[in-house]
C-alpha cells in the first residue's frame, strides 16, 4: 500500500510542520478510510485547540508512518468511525477534549468525563457537577435478561472501572466498560513544555509501564532537539523496557493462574515477578524503573561491573520463571479453562485496530519492536511472538513467547554491557525545534506506546499526545466477552490485563 | 460395641465439645497444607479462630433493603449444621442422637440451611448475590441425588435408615459391598467437594464475585453474622467430612482409640482436599454439572449393585 497524500515518516522522526501536508476534511478522510483499507493502522488520531486533525497511520508492512493533519471548518464534521471502527474511541476522545462533534458517529459517549479544554460546550452539555460513568448504557431487554454492575469499586486492590454486562443467564449477551475515574489531565499537564514534572508525567501515565511511556517521551524530545543517543545507552534502555516485560509478564501468568485457582504458579510468579523487579531495583532505585532514563541519555548507567553483577541473578530469576510457567503448562485442567475462555477473531482484532500481546495471540504480526524498530531493536532485532486462537490460552502463550526472547536479549545485552566502557554522561538538551512534529512508538508489554508531539514558534508543546495500548484494547475485552460466561469476565480481563490510567491519561 | 471403658455420657460431652471447637481447625489446616505445597508459609493453623474472635467484637453494618430474613442464613446454618453433627457419628464412638429415618433428617437441615442462606442473599437485592443464588440452587439440585442414591445403597447394605447404623455397620472389610461402597464414597467426595465450595467447583480463596459461588452469597454479611457464616461453613466441612470418612474407619477396642482415629481421618481429608486443591484448577463453570453428574451415576451403580 502506499498513501502518498500522506507524509510518511519513520518512528521518532521529528519533521517540520510545513513539511506534513495539509489535506482538505475530505481528502484527509478519505486518505484515513484509502489507508486502513489497505491494512495500516490508525495509531492515532487527534485535534488540537485550534481546530485540527491530526492523523497517524501505522503502515507496518512498509515500517513507516504516515502523517497528514486537516483543518475543519467549523466544530462539526462527518464520523469516520461508521466506516472505520478503529476511529471509534478517538472520536470520542476528540468530541470531549475539544467540543468538536463528529457527526454520525454510532456510539458518541464521553471517554474521561472531563469538560473541554476549550471554551466550547461540552456536546454532551455536562458540567462540573457531572460524575463519571452517570451516563446511559447499552441495554438488552427481554425474559430472563439481566444486568449486573461491577465497579468502579473492586473486591481488591485494582484500579477503578465500571463494567455493565446484559446477561441472558450467565451468558453475557453485551458489555460496556465505562472508565475516566483515573482521569489526572496528562496531555494538558503536558502543554507549553517540556516541564521539570514533563519526565514524571509520562513514566507515570501507566506506572507500570514507566519505561515503555518514559522511553517514548525521551526519544520524542532527542528527535525534537537533533541529538543522536549513543548505541551503548540505547542498549541499557533496551534492558530497562525488557526487564519491564519479564516482571509483568511473569505477574499476569502468575494472576491468570490464580484466576483459575491453580495455586502453585500463582504463588511461585507472585515472588518471581519481585525478583525481576528487584534486578530493575538494583540499576536505579525504583522497581518500577522510575527515572531510569532521562532525555537524551540516562539517570542511572549500567556500568560494567553492575553488569556483571546481574547477569547470575539474570539465570537464577530465569530459571525459577521456566519452571514455574511450565508447571502452568503441565496442568491439564490449566490448558483446558484457557482454552475454552475469551475468544476473539483475527478479523475483529484488526477492525478495532487492537495493538500488542492480544493482537499477537490472534495471529496479527505486529510489533513495533519489528515494525518500526527504535532504539537497539535496530541491530538486535526481537521477532514478534504470535499465536493463532485468539483466546486465554493464546494470549498467555504470546507472553511466555515473549518471555523467551526477552530473556535471549537480556543477556546478551547484559553481556555486552559488561564488556563496554560507560558512555559519558550526556548534558542537558539543546533547545527543542520549532513548529515541528514528532511521533515517537514504543513496544510496552501491553504493546505499542505512542507519544505524538507538536511545537510551537518557540519550541515549546502546543499539543502533545499519547495513546496507551489500553486506549485501543479495552474494546477488544468488551467483544471477547460476547457470548461468553459472565463468570469467566475475571480470567478474560485478566488476559488483557489493560491498564485503567493509561486509558484515562 | 466396644468396652465402655469411658462412660457414654463422656463420650458424649466429647462428641458435644468436638463439634463446637474443632470445625475452625479444618480450613486451618486445608490451607496450610496449600500454603506449604506453594512454597509458602501461611497463615497459622488457628487463623480461623482468631478471625472469629475478631468478628465477635466487631459491630455488623446492614444494608437498608435487608431485612430479618437476612439474619436467617448465617443463624440458620449454624443451628443446622449443630444439629445435623449430633446426627452422625464421629467413628465408633457412639452418636448422642439417633433413630430410625434420622438419614432423611440430616439430609434437609442441610437443604434448610441452603434455603435460608439463599434467602439472606436474595434479600440484599444484590445482582451479584442473586447470580450466586442461582448458581448454588442450580449445582445443589444436582449434588443432592447423589447424596442421597449414596444413602440408599448403604441403606440396602444395612437394612437400616439410621445415620448411625448405615455409616459404621457397612465396613470396607465385608467382601460383598466393598464395591459399591466405594462408588458411595466416590460420589460423596464429589458432593462433599460441591458443597463445602471447594476446587474444582468452587474457589474459596478468589475475591472475584462473578466466579465466585458460595462465597458470593454472603458478600453483604459482616460482624457477627459472618463470624457465623465462617463457623457455619467450617463446621459443615467437619459434618460432612465425618459421614464421608465414617465407613472407612477401623473399629478400635477402646472408646479413646477410636477418637484418635476419627481426628486422624479427619486431618487426612483435610491434607487431601489441600493437595487436591493445590494440583488442579477450578472447572469452567459449565464443566460443574458434569462434575456432579459423575457423582450421581457413581452413588447410582453403587445402589444398583447393590440391589442385583
Amino acid at each position: 500500500m502506499s498513501n502518498h497524500a500522506l507524509r510518511a515518516i519513520l518512528n521518532g522522526q521529528a519533521v517540520p510542520l510545513r513539511e506534513v501536508p495539509e489535506l482538505t476534511l475530505a481528502s484527509f478522510r478519505e486518505a484515513i478510510l484509502e489507508g486502513t483499507r489497505g491494512g495500516a493502522r490508525l495509531a492515532c488520531l487527534c485535534a488540537t485547540p485550534d481546530l485540527r486533525l491530526f492523523a497517524v497511520l501505522a503502515d507496518d508492512a512498509e515500517k513507516r508512518l504516515r502523517v497528514a493533519w486537516a483543518r475543519l471548518p467549523g466544530t462539526r464534521y462527518q464520523a469516520l468511525t461508521p466506516e472505520c471502527p478503529q476511529a471509534h474511541l478517538f472520536e470520542r476522545e476528540i468530541a470531549e477534549q475539544f467540543g468538536i462533534i463528529p457527526e454520525g458517529h454510532p456510539w458518541f459517549k464521553p471517554v474521561r468525563y472531563h469538560l473541554p479544554w476549550s471554551d466550547l460546550p461540552s456536546p454532551w452539555g455536562r458540567d462540573e457537577g457531572s460524575l463519571p460513568a452517570v451516563t446511559d448504557f447499552f441495554k438488552v431487554s427481554g425474559e430472563e435478561v439481566h444486568e449486573v454492575a461491577v465497579g468502579p469499586v473492586h473486591a481488591g486492590v485494582i484500579e477503578p472501572g465500571h463494567f455493565r454486562f446484559q446477561c441472558h443467564g450467565e451468558t453475557v449477551i453485551h458489555l460496556e466498560i465505562a472508565l475516566g475515574f483515573q482521569h489526572r489531565g496528562i496531555e494538558r499537564a503536558m502543554l507549553g513544555g517540556p516541564h521539570a514534572l514533563s519526565l514524571k508525567q509520562a513514566e507515570t501515565t501507566s506506572g507500570d509501564s514507566t519505561i515503555a511511556h518514559g522511553w517514548a517521551y525521551c526519544r520524542l524530545l532527542e528527535a525534537l532537539a537533533g541529538v543522536e543517543v549513543p548505541a551503548r545507552t540505547d542498549r541499557v534502555r533496551g534492558v530497562a523496557l525488557e526487564l519491564e516485560r519479564m516482571a509483568n509478564h511473569v505477574g499476569d501468568l502468575g494472576a491468570l493462574s490464580g484466576d483459575v485457582g491453580f495455586l502453585p504458579t500463582a504463588s511461585f510468579c507472585g515472588r518471581i515477578r519481585g525478583d525481576w523487579l528487584n534486578l530493575s531495583a538494583e540499576v536505579c532505585g525504583s522497581r518500577l524503573g522510575r527515572d531510569w532514563l532521562k532525555p537524551g541519555g540516562l539517570h542511572h548507567d549500567l556500568n560494567p561491573a553492575m553488569a556483571t553483577g546481574l547477569l547470575p541473578r539474570l539465570v537464577k530469576s530465569w530459571a525459577d520463571t521456566r519452571d514455574a510457567v511450565e508447571l502452568l503448562w503441565s496442568a491439564a485442567s490449566v490448558v483446558i479453562r484457557f482454552e475454552m475462555a475469551g475468544r476473539l477473531e483475527p478479523t475483529q482484532a484488526r477492525e478495532i485496530g487492537l495493538v500488542g500481546v492480544p493482537a499477537r495471540a490472534c495471529g496479527v504480526n505486529l510489533d513495533v519492536r519489528k515494525d518500526h524498530p527504535f532504539g537497539p531493536y535496530r541491530a538486535h532485532p526481537i521477532p514478534a511472538s504470535l499465536a493463532e486462537s485468539g483466546n486465554v490460552h493464546s494470549r498467555a502463550w504470546v507472553r511466555w513467547l515473549e518471555l523467551i526472547e526477552s530473556q535471549r536479549f537480556l543477556s546478551e545485552a547484559l553481556e555486552a554491557l559488561a564488556g563496554s566502557d560507560p558512555d559519558p554522561r550526556a548534558g542537558p538538551l539543546p533547545p527543542l525545534a520549532a513548529d515541528t512534529l514528532c511521533v515517537s512508538m514504543t513496544e510496552g508489554w501491553r504493546g505499542e506506546v505512542l507519544h505524538l508531539a507538536l511545537t510551537d514558534g518557540h519550541g515549546r508543546f502546543a499539543r502533545y499526545k499519547i495513546v496507551d495500548p489500553s486506549f485501543h484494547n479495552w474494546f477488544g475485552l468488551a467483544l471477547a466477552l460476547r457470548g461468553e460466561q459472565i463468570s469467566d469476565f475475571p480470567l478474560c480481563n485478566k488476559s488483557f490485563n489493560l491498564s485503567y490510567c493509561g486509558h484515562d491519561l | 460395641m466396644s468396652q465402655p471403658l469411658i462412660p457414654v455420657s463422656i463420650q458424649w460431652a466429647v462428641h458435644l465439645l468436638t463439634l463446637l471447637v474443632l470445625p475452625p481447625l479444618i480450613p486451618g489446616l486445608i490451607n496450610k497444607v496449600k500454603a506449604v505445597m506453594a512454597g509458602r508459609s501461611g497463615p497459622p493453623v488457628l487463623q480461623l479462630y482468631y478471625d472469629l474472635a475478631k468478628l465477635a467484637h466487631k459491630r455488623a453494618v446492614f444494608s437498608r433493603t435487608t431485612t430479618w430474613v437476612f439474619l436467617a442464613g448465617p443463624i440458620g446454618t449454624v443451628v443446622a449444621g449443630m444439629v445435623a453433627g449430633l446426627l452422625v457419628p464421629f467413628g465408633h464412638t457412639g452418636t448422642p442422637l439417633s433413630f430410625e429415618g434420622d438419614v432423611i433428617l440430616f439430609a434437609y437441615l442441610f437443604g434448610l440451611a441452603r434455603f435460608l442462606t439463599v434467602l439472606s442473599a436474595l434479600d440484599t437485592g444484590s445482582s451479584f448475590e442473586g447470580m450466586g443464588a442461582a448458581r448454588e440452587v442450580a449445582f445443589s439440585a444436582l449434588a443432592e441425588p447423589a447424596l442421597f442414591l449414596g444413602f440408599a445403597a448403604l441403606a440396602k447394605a444395612s437394612s437400616s435408615l439410621s445415620l448411625s447404623t448405615m455409616l459404621l455397620g457397612s465396613g470396607l472389610g465385608s467382601g460383598r459391598i466393598a464395591g459399591p461402597l466405594i462408588l458411595v464414597l466416590v460420589g460423596w467426595a464429589i458432593v462433599f467437594l460441591a458443597e463445602n465450595a471447594r476446587i474444582p467447583v468452587d474457589d474459596p480463596n478468589t475475591h472475584l464475585e462473578l466466579t465466585m459461588i458460595h462465597e458470593v452469597m454472603v458478600l453483604d454479611h459482616s460482624g457477627r453474622p459472618l463470624a457465623l457464616v465462617l463457623y457455619g461453613a467450617s463446621l459443615k466441612l467437619l459434618v460432612l467430612g465425618a459421614m464421608l470418612m465414617d465407613p472407612l474407619f477401623p473399629r478400635a477396642p477402646q472408646a479413646w482409640q477410636n477418637w484418635l482415629i476419627f481426628y486422624a481421618g479427619l486431618g487426612a481429608l483435610a491434607v487431601a482436599v489441600g493437595l487436591v486443591e493445590s494440583m488442579t484448577a477450578r472447572f469452567r463453570m459449565t464443566k460443574v454439572p458434569q462434575f456432579l453428574i459423575a457423582g450421581i451415576l457413581a452413588s447410582a451403580f453403587a445402589f444398583l449393585l447393590l440391589l442385583v
